[in-house]
């Protein structure tokens, strides 16, 4: 009985010849799916099995299912005769491209056994001459398959030895997706023995025997290049082989093994990039430790794999990095990328590989650790990070601390070898703030901490390039655009189309007991990022034009239109921050606040000159003269349309009233009024795990040092204590009276959760006068056909924009790549382009 | 909403016969139904001496919103909750007069025939009238029709006297003159001083233009703006509409001389296409990208051309993009020339791997939309990503802008650009780029090179260095 190991994601190609048994084979050993078979091909694209006219269409079937599934990485097994060479080679091809590795296994069965089988098929009525063909290509084959790229062949040459047969599904060497950790990943040493016994003490490593142990169970990946340039390779080696071997380290190979490793192998190699320092240096060792140790050397360099992948995939390591579609794959290709980078063959000015930007191209799911290419300090790029910091050219040797993210760097002794060219900060090679099309456009799912999956459609994503291409600030600056706010639910009171009473109504049903009423104020919505200084904004935000935040609407769009006024409100803003002690107290040089900026004829100009005002101006010379001419007629029923004219006129008056006290001129700054409401988030931290009352406490303080910045009057609510209740909606009569938007209730927590997931994060409540900007000036009089209207699409939405929204900040906060914060982002601005109606 | 019309005793009989005139009882209060809405006739004023009617509109502001969401339109004033329709005088005045006042506007008279031939000393008020071209507009549109005007106007909003006039007027026109000729002008003058309709206008309005406009509109010397506004300028139909009414006269040496005025800017866009187009072939380009395409002018131009095998037109806007395929005709192209056109949306503030392989990269007239913070985005899209041999850029000379007379000073050329470079800008951006990413850059001049201030329009040729890069 054989035991046939395969690789766990392989291409396994059957060779046999028709009524060999493959398919019977395919099936005992394979799930279905697994295996693609010709004959079930050729029966979909021209529903006869046997049809053999159909052989080429059926075959691109074959290869294209093939094709997705190694896309996928999953094995798939070739259920075809593949007696000829023309047939295995585009499938050895196929693996190549995919990186998998391709297996044969031959079922050499003899003639008269297939001749047999195929007789009791009906459809198989082809003669014995056939199968005789095909078995003679199979055995000139045999011999061939390993040279033909297979990198396993198993031939089984009886019925009985294929009956025997049974399987072993062997994981990939670089599969280490069940090792969690925790690990702390070394850069390269180049032989630079002292740093790495410093660096090693300093991560809390103790020495034992020649190796070293972490008290807490944590070990070490290097990745690569222990070797060359540095003063002593044959110590790091004894250090990185006594931890590898006890189990305590890791070690991929970098390019600089793969040359000594050659080298001990006795095959020619030139002497350079520090080589030459590496064998002398052993040629010493192996005089101290014996013959053996060179032996030693070579076994353990000869064992080093291009690369893990680590913790549930979480982490790869790889010497010069690698690309996700080559993660967890075996392939010259994946190893001549582990080693030496994506190169193009070409050199630059100083006579090194000219690098493709992977890193900067990157949109794998996994964090890459590497090193190879020195940099001056270890910085993150879409998730990778390069920890080579040059420590044998006299810069450091940095390690990453997983899943911590730390980073912990020891300075070298000194400069050990001159470098041949200048360090160039990672940041100038791969600048991460460009983004790609793909990154947005097409259907999207976004993966949210607060809501799972929020799908945007294809369609909205199309108008919101349009958005943030034509109009949104650079988008190193967009790290949160703010959700819809649905309102409360239709009131039916008299007068009234909405009223606090359905707000509480809402959170009290949905288990809330404690809500928080916001005097919602009428300016326009603005999301500010501000920081402490210009340095704090290029270090945190990557931005170069000298700005220290930014002010920007609902759609991230520039709140002013010049950059003065802008600079100025921030400066403002950071100043009260300070003052207020908050970056202090925040441990942070930056805030994000959501806010409302009065007036609203600030932003809201061209709104009120081409739509508010004009209709007040016509209502007024409209109505004024209706009514005029109907005063001067006598007649009995010109009285009852009088009095329905002035009672429109009043409507009128009254809505151009309600517009008039949201402007106001702006002259300077000092006649802007700024009401943050939410400071959403600050380094290391999103506050939405703070309650509303610690926003906006926190938010009165700033407005304690400048005028330009006012607190937002609120009150708390018990929802089951009627007089705290009826309190807060007599405090909401006498705002709306008095002719204010209303206000805005949240649950005191800022996120609440129900049985379907989150609730409503706010539900606005305005004013009878106020809606009549919204609904239009004479509303009022047709309030029973208003009440109809439907809340649902506003709501949901609200919730995905909030996720999205939080999101954004999550990831900025947790240091993300600028595509994954800009996806959040551009949904919510897609989001907005659903259709809704607008009056909500 | 509100027409009064007034009349005096005349030696014909008393005011009040413009009862009979308008079929309206002066001692009624009379209402009749209209789409969303009601329309209310009643005499303010009634003695022998002096009558006045008024043709009040009586519109529900929620039915109008529902009604036009309800038609599908996505645009447009009725479809904002907010909307002056309710108060004005539009083409809801105008489908009133035909529909209340019928036989007046006709010019029939049951009772006293002969009094709807003769002409009356009458004065009509039209209150919260739209005036889009300001009094002037309306004068030149009454006056030439024998009436004495009166405007008055009416500020937007009193309370804050730096946001100015509004548009709407209150409009009183005198003259002795036929009631229905009165009327016609209004039927057909008031939606075309309100530039709007509230409907969808098609081929079936032209008859009605031309039946009401008949005569007076043939020699008015302002036809072509009232054709263009009453048939919501929709250039196929003002052209039809004017070939018919002017059927039989000479061509109009003036009017030559307008299109002339109006050639001026579209030959600086011809002088550009063909500039682009020229600089493409030279660089023996066969495979063109259009970034910022519009509505496909380059695209056409480059199409005519047999060397060049296959053409990219790439815009942000869906919209702009729809309109090129209908300009392109690309549903009715030949499937060989179909086949070498594709249209797509792209930003070039993203890059885009679906520029690559190009053999020239077209940004023409695109530069100045984008906000300044964005340019290094473009120029990575453009020159790093696509990196294509060939790139042609184009923008405004804005040291140019003294030459265009119509151009207030320091006024940008289009409200939606964000800067406009003078030569020495331009050429300053495109050396650093050139120099950056491995290009020579040369720059050539389109539309009369201005010895002074240069060309209306600059343009940069960059083409790839050789070699690795």
């Amino acid at each position: 009985m054989s035991v046939l190991t395969i690789p766990e994601k392989s291409l396994v190609v059957l060779v046999g010849a028709s009524g060999s048994g493959k398919s019977t084979f395919a099936a005992k050993h394979f799930l279905p799916t697994e295996v693609v078979s010709s004959d079930v091909c050729r029966g979909l694209v021209s529903d006869d099995t046997n049809d053999q006219a159909a052989t080429p269409d059926a075959f691109e079937v074959v290869h294209a299912i093939a094709s997705a599934r190694l896309r996928q990485h999953r094995l798939t097994v070739i259920d075809a005769t593949n007696v000829q060479k023309s047939a295995r080679q585009p499938l050895i091809q196929l693996a190549r491209k995919h990186h998998v590795l391709p297996v044969a296994i031959v079922l050499d069965v003899p003639a008269k056994v297939c001749h047999a089988r195929n007789e009791n098929r009906p459809d198989r009525q082809f003669g014995s001459h056939v199968v005789a063909h095909q078995r003679a290509q199979l055995r000139k084959s045999l011999r061939r398959l390993k040279k033909e790229g297979f990198r396993r062949v198993h031939v089984l040459d009886s019925a009985q030895a294929i009956e025997d047969a049974t399987f072993e599904r062997q994981k990939l060497w670089n599969d280490r997706k069940d090792d969690h950790g925790p690990f702390d990943v070394i850069g390269d040493v180049h032989g630079c023995a002292s740093e790495l016994v410093t660096l090693l003490t300093r991560l809390g490593y103790e020495r034992s025997g020649e190796g070293y142990v972490h008290p807490h169970g944590r070990r070490v990946i290097f990745v690569g290049d222990l070797v060359d340039r540095g003063p002593d390779s044959p110590g790091v080696l004894a250090v990185a082989m006594a931890m590898v071997a006890s189990g305590q380290a890791l070690c991929v190979m970098g390019n600089h093994e793969a040359k000594l490793l050659k080298k001990l192998a006795g095959k020619k190699v030139k002497l350079t990039h520090g080589l030459a320092e590496t064998w002398a240096q052993l040629e010493v060792a192996r005089e101290a430790r014996g013959d053996a140790f060179l032996d030693q050397v070579r076994a353990f360099l000869d064992a080093r794999i291009s690369h893990y992948v680590l913790d549930d995939g979480k982490l790869v390591v790889a010497h010069a990095g690698l690309a996700e579609h080559l993660q967890g794959r075996a392939s010259g290709r994946v190893r001549s990328f582990a080693l030496y980078g994506e190169t193009t063959g070409e050199t630059d000015e100083f006579g090194f590989p000219v690098r493709h930007d992977w890193a900067r191209d990157y949109r794998g799911k996994a964090v890459v650790v590497y090193g190879h290419t020195p940099v001056p300090d270890a910085e993150w790029v879409n998730d990778t990070i390069c920890i080579d910091t040059g420590c044998v050219f006299g810069g450091a040797l940095t390690a990453l601390r997983w899943p911590e993210r730390e980073l912990v760097s020891v300075p070298a002794e000194r400069e050990h070898y001159a470098p041949r060219k200048p360090l160039v900060p990672e940041a100038q090679l791969r600048p991460a703030g460009v983004l790609d099309v793909d990154d947005v456009i097409g259907k999207r799912h976004v993966q949210t901490r607060l809501a799972r999956t929020v799908t945007v459609r294809e369609e909205n994503g199309a108008a919101a390039l349009e958005v943030m291409s034509r109009f949104a600030v650079d988008p190193r600056w967009l790290i949160h655009l703010p959700p819809t706010m649905a309102p409360v639910a239709t009131s039916a009171r008299d007068g009234f189309l909405e009223h606090p009473a359905e707000a509480f109504d809402y959170f009290r049903s949905h288990g809330v007991s404690r809500v928080i009423c916001e005097e919602k104020h009428m300016g326009s919505r603005a999301v500010l990022v501000v920081c402490r200084d210009a340095d704090a904004a290029r270090a945190r935000f990557g931005v170069t034009d000298g700005k220290r935040g930014v002010v920007v609407s609902r759609t991230g769009r520039a709140f002013f239109a010049d950059d003065t006024t802008e600079a100025e409100v921030l400066e403002r803003v950071a100043q009260a921050v300070g003052a207020a002690g908050l970056w202090e107290e925040l441990g942070s040089d930056w805030v994000c606040l959501d806010a409302e900026l009065m007036p609203w004829s600030a932003k809201a100009m061209a709104l009120l000159r081409s739509q508010y005002a004009p209709v007040a101006a016509a209502s007024r010379l409209g109505l004024s003269a209706a009514t005029d001419a109907l005063a001067r007629c006598e007649h009995a029923d010109a009285r009852a349309l009088l009095e329905r004219f002035q009672e429109r006129l009043t409507h009128t008056e009254r809505y151009t009233e309600a517009y008039r006290r949201y402007c106001w001129p702006v002259a300077s700054t000092d006649d802007l009024k700024l009401a943050p409401f939410h400071l959403l988030a600050s380094e290391g931290a999103v506050h939405t795990d703070r309650d509303h009352g610690w926003h906006m406490a926190t938010l009165a303080r700033l407005a304690e040092h400048d005028s330009l910045l006012m607190a937002t009057t609120h009150r708390v609510v018990d929802v089951g204590d009627p007089s705290s209740v009826d309190d807060t909606t007599e405090w909401w009569l006498s705002m709306v009276e008095a002719g204010g938007e209303g206000m805005v209730v949240k649950p005191f927590e800022w996120l609440a959760h129900g049985e379907h997931g989150v609730i409503q994060p706010a539900l606005k409540v305005r004013g009878p006068e106020y809606l009549r900007i919204i609904y239009g000036p004479e509303y009022s009089a047709t309030l029973a056909r208003l009440r109809d209207r439907r809340l649902g699409t506003k709501r949901k939405l609200a919730v995905r924009e909030l996720a999205l929204g939080l999101e954004a900040l999550h990831r900025f906060v947790e240091k993300e790549p600028l595509y994954r914060v800009h996806e959040c982002v551009f949904g919510v601005l897609a989001l907005e382009s659903e259709p809704v109606d607008p009056r909500l | 909403m509100l027409l009064t019309l007034t009349t005096t005793a005349t030696d014909r009989g008393p005011a009040t016969d413009l009862g009979y005139l308008l079929g309206k009882n002066p001692s009624r209060v009379q209402s009749f139904e209209l789409p969303s809405g009601k329309a209310h006739v009643f005499y303010p004023e009634a003695t022998a001496e002096r009558c006045t009617a008024a043709l009040l509109l009586d519109l529900d502001p929620l039915d109008l919103v529902r009604s036009a969401r309800k038609r599908g339109a996505s645009q447009g004033l009725l479809t904002h909750y907010v909307n002056d329709r309710p108060y004005v005088a539009s083409s809801f005045l105008s489908v009133a007069i035909s529909r209340v006042l019928r036989s007046a506007l006709s010019g029939s008279c049951r009772e006293r025939p002969a009094l709807a031939e003769a002409e009356l000393p009458l004065e009509v008020t039209v209150a919260a009238l739209p005036a889009r071209g300001g009094e002037g507009f309306v004068r030149a549109l009454f006056e030439p029709l024998g009436y004495e005007v009166e405007v008055a106007t009416e500020p937007l909003d009193p309370t804050f006297a730096e946001w100015g006039e509004s548009r709407y007027v209150t409009l009183t026109l005198r003259a002795n003159t036929r009631l229905s000729a009165l009327l016609t002008h209004l039927y057909v003058l008031v939606p075309v001083l309100d530039d709007d309709k509230h409907y969808w206008v098609g081929r079936e309005e032209i008859d009605k233009l031309l039946e009401k406009g008949g005569e007076w509109l043939k020699g008015h010397p302002e036809r072509e703006a009232i054709t263009r506004r009453y048939l919501k300028r929709q250039r196929g139909l003002t052209r039809e509409a004017l070939s018919r009414l002017t059927e039989g006269e000479d061509e109009d040496p003036e009017k030559e001389h307008a299109e002339a005025r109006m050639e001026g800017p579209i030959k600086l866009s011809t002088q550009r296409m063909a500039a682009v187009v020229a600089a493409v072939l030279e660089g023996g380009a066969k495979r063109v990208a259009d970034v910022g395409c519009g509505e496909g002018r380059l695209l056409r131009a480059l199409l005519k051309e047999p060397s060049i095998e296959k053409v990219l037109g790439m815009d942000v806007s869906v919209r702009a993009l729809e309109r090129a395929a209908q300009r392109l005709r690309l549903n009715e192209m030949h499937e060989r020339k179909r086949a070498r056109v594709e249209l797509m949306q792209g930003s070039m503030t993203y890059r885009d791997r679906r520029l690559q392989g190009y053999d020239a990269i077209c940004a023409i007239e695109v530069v100045e939309h984008l906000e300044p913070s964005r340019l290094e985005a473009f120029a990575r899209a453009i020159f790093e990503t696509a990196a294509p041999p060939l790139v042609v850029v184009t923008t405004p000379n804005v040291e140019h802008n003294v030459r265009f007379e119509s151009l207030p000073a320091g006024r940008l050329r289009h409200h939606d650009h964000r800067f406009e470079w003078t030569r020495a800008e331009f050429r300053a951006w495109a050396a650093e780029l050139a120099e950056r990413f491995g290009y020579e850059v040369r720059h050539l001049p389109v539309g009369t090179d201005d010895p002074e201030v240069g060309p209306p329009t600059q343009m940069a040729v960059f083409e790839r260095k050789e070699g690795p890069r």
